[in-house]
């Protein structure tokens, strides 16, 4: 059996180092794919490093508390036989041949760009050529970073788009009703404009809700729709949150209600939190998050609902969901009539698909084809 | 990706967003218009450090050259901010301030009480303050703490670019007269700016760290010296929250009490002179209403009680240093 290197992985364009915060095996452990084997935390989020193999963790090479480059070893998954020796000396020569990556090579990579589409500024990111390409709709507050484990790995086999609805990240902030309709013309737009005749639509939470508008009002355009923790499928939401993240200013304010977006609230960092303040302060933003939920939600209740006709809205349909979700309830991945791919996911968030990113990232990657 | 600016670029884009928001909004100051149309100059200068370049073309009429006077166009700002504009003066160095004293502490910071809230005095004074710039005693000190003392004036001291455009917005948009306090070694400064308009509220302070083993309270660019003593630390184990006041007054007591509770060790870290500071307004905040909190007395790191010396080795060692905050988080750790 090889000896497998376990490295700093890459998350988002703009990482460059990681913090290791601890261990979740120890050495001499079984070891499966998929299963979780470090915490690292980056300046934006933490996650568990996944294993890609099975095995025995042999060595734990990065200490609790190191900041590492991507790329950087992190530890070692052999089988029990392999001798002590071969893995040392594997090691040695992994350290010797290792260059990070400078900075300057990072901040060549592909970075979101700016449209002037109907009136309205659109940022959005670019990734990966050919096949048919995805297009990623965020939800309620977020924007295209909330796709950042995502991007790279979808990007792999396909374009994949992902951009900022009106009112979210840098895309231009005013909207005239806030309304479903509206983001989803506003994704129409998008698509006209950049020349994308069909594409998968994969939405999270209010994007959900998004790309079934989309599908419901230019069926020709959607391959097949990607529903992840989506609004629209149900009655409940949970209006605490809505109204707790559109009237929080401040980071005390809004902490409490960024920890419910994840099974495991450590996983809201500073960063984080500190992000979402500054999105929070620009000019309009709280305007038009106002005026999205008014549209979308009364009070705990989704105004609309696609539950009823979710499968003749697109030719595939695929519903991934966190059991945990504290946001919408995973029991609306239940029931759901017709051909459509369920998948809920144990011991995890609304955020699912930053919770379980390699997870979801195989079930979308399936889903979609080759 | 956010787009870096410096500190200086922002203040400028902080005024020029709100000029164009809002056409009451005026600039005036020393040479700000000053070399524009000579000879060869095809732009204003924009001040002395060049601060407001690109704004008297861009706004024309609202970019105001003023006498090297500052009794008379402070006294003009207030008097213009009275009558209904939102003037931003700018004077070079705070050093200068005294002799605008009658009509910042007498008139701007009274009208609103005097006048039984019928009055309002939208004005924001723009001066560069701090040590580090070989500048000699008349034009490197830190007055924060004159400003603060006096009741009806608002005082910022932004410690970023993202921080000064925000709270200059706010600055501007807010009705008190309001002291911005830059610190000249932060000019260039390079951070992440938005490009949209923001507003950052005043009263709330920015905590750059967090830490339980102990609290450092400071303000302006002492901020990057205690971030740079908490990351030492922290990689002997020791984590320490850093708070960024912004805002002098009003003063986000709430985050300050908070935190020396929670540690119950605290380093107030002011560049300024000791006497009747930030540091000790903070130290007697915290003495007052944390005390049974408080594991160890709380330590000052400030400058000495002298002018600030010409010589440069005086002068390197005069202000605040990395080091000393570092040791003084140290002490109080015990």
């Amino acid at each position: 059996m090889p000896i497998h290197m376990i490295t700093m992985p890459k998350w988002g364009l703009s990482m460059e180092q990681g913090q290791v915060n601890g261990w979740l095996k120890n050495v001499g452990d079984k070891v499966a794919k998929g299963d979780e084997i470090l915490d690292v935390e980056t300046d934006k989020i933490s996650s568990g490093v996944e294993c890609a193999f099975d095995g025995i963790l042999r060595r734990q090479v990065a200490q609790e508390g190191d900041t590492l480059p991507i790329g950087a070893l992190l530890a070692v998954v052999a089988d029990a036989q392999t001798p002590d020796a071969e893995i040392d000396a594997a090691v040695e020569a992994f350290q010797r041949d290792f260059v990070p990556a400078s900075a300057e090579a990072g901040e060549s990579g592909p970075q979101p760009e700016k449209a002037q589409i109907g009136g309205r500024t659109v940022r959005y990111l670019k990734l990966g050529e050919g096949g048919t390409p995805a297009v990623l709709i965020h939800g309620f507050g977020g924007d295209l970073n909330n796709w950042l484990f995502n991007h790279a790995d979808l990007a792999a086999h396909r374009t994949v788009w992902a951009l900022d609805l009106p009112g979210h990240g840098e895309s231009g902030k005013a909207v005239e009703t806030g309304s479903a309709d509206e983001l989803a013309d506003s994704v129409i737009a998008f698509l006209d404009d950049r020349g994308i005749d069909n594409a998968h639509l994969i939405g999270h939470s209010m994007g959900a809700l998004v790309a079934m508008t989309v599908a419901a009002k230019a069926p020709q355009r959607v391959a097949s729709l990607a529903l992840i923790a989506g609004a629209g499928l149900g009655e409940e939401i949970n209006g605490d949150y809505l109204a707790g993240f559109a009237e929080g200013s401040s980071r005390n304010a809004l902490k409490p209600h960024l920890m419910k977006l994840f099974a495991d609230p450590a996983l809201v960092t500073r960063q984080l939190v500190e992000d979402i303040v500054k999105y929070k302060r620009l000019e309009g933003v709280n305007d038009t998050l106002r005026k999205i939920a008014s549209e979308a939600f009364d009070g705990n209740v989704q105004r609309t609902r696609y539950r009823d006709r979710l499968a003749q809205l697109a030719p595939r349909t695929l519903v991934i969901w966190g059991a945990d979700d504290q946001i919408i309830p995973a029991a609306h991945a239940q029931g759901l009539e017709g051909d459509i791919r369920v998948h809920v996911l144990e011991g995890k968030g609304h955020m699912v698909q930053m919770e379980a990113a390699s997870e979801v990232n195989r079930l979308l990657d399936d889903f979609l084809g080759r | 990706m956010a787009r870096k600016i410096t500190f200086s670029q922002a203040i400028n884009e902080a005024l020029s967003q709100e000029m164009a928001r809002d056409e009451t909004v005026i600039v005036m100051g020393e040479d700000n218009a000053g070399g524009a149309g000579s000879p060869g100059e095809q732009d204003a200068w924009g001040g002395v450090l060049g601060v407001t370049k690109g704004l008297f073309h861009k706004y024309p009429g609202r970019v105001l050259d003023t006498p090297l006077s500052e009794g008379g166009y402070i006294g003009a700002a207030v008097g213009a901010a009275a009558c209904g504009m939102r003037p931003v003066a700018e004077l070079m160095f705070i050093d200068f301030m005294g002799v605008c004293f009658d009509q910042i502490f007498n008139q701007a910071a009274k009208f609103r009480y005097m006048f039984g809230g019928k009055a309002v005095t939208p004005v924001v004074i723009r001066a560069m303050q701090g040590a580090g710039l070989r500048a000699a005693a008349q034009h490197s000190q830190m007055l924060t703490s004159l400003f603060t003392h006096i009741p009806g004036l608002k005082v910022v001291c932004p410690s970023t670019p993202y921080d000064a455009k925000g709270l200059l917005i706010q600055a501007i948009r807010d009705n008190d007269p309001v002291i911005f306090c830059e610190h000249k070694l932060l000019y260039g400064r390079e951070g992440d700016v938005p490009e949209e308009s923001y507003a950052i509220p005043f009263g709330e302070a920015n905590v750059v760290r967090d830490g339980d083993d102990a609290t450092i309270v400071t303000y302006g660019r002492m901020v990057h010296y205690a971030t740079e003593a908490a990351q030492k630390l922290a990689k002997d184990g020791i984590e320490v929250d850093v708070i960024d006041l912004r805002t002098t007054s009003p003063l986000d007591e709430e985050t300050i009490l908070e935190s020396a509770a929670r540690t119950g060790r605290v380093v107030v870290v002011d560049e300024a002179n000791p006497r009747c500071s930030i540091a000790t307004d903070i130290s007697a905040l915290i003495a007052q209403r944390a005390f049974h909190s408080l594991k160890a007395p709380i330590e000052m790191v400030t400058a000495p009680h002298t002018p600030t010396p010409f010589a440069g080795v005086l002068e390197d060692m005069y202000i605040p240093s990395a080091q000393q905050i570092a040791e003084a988080v140290l002490k109080v750790r015990g």
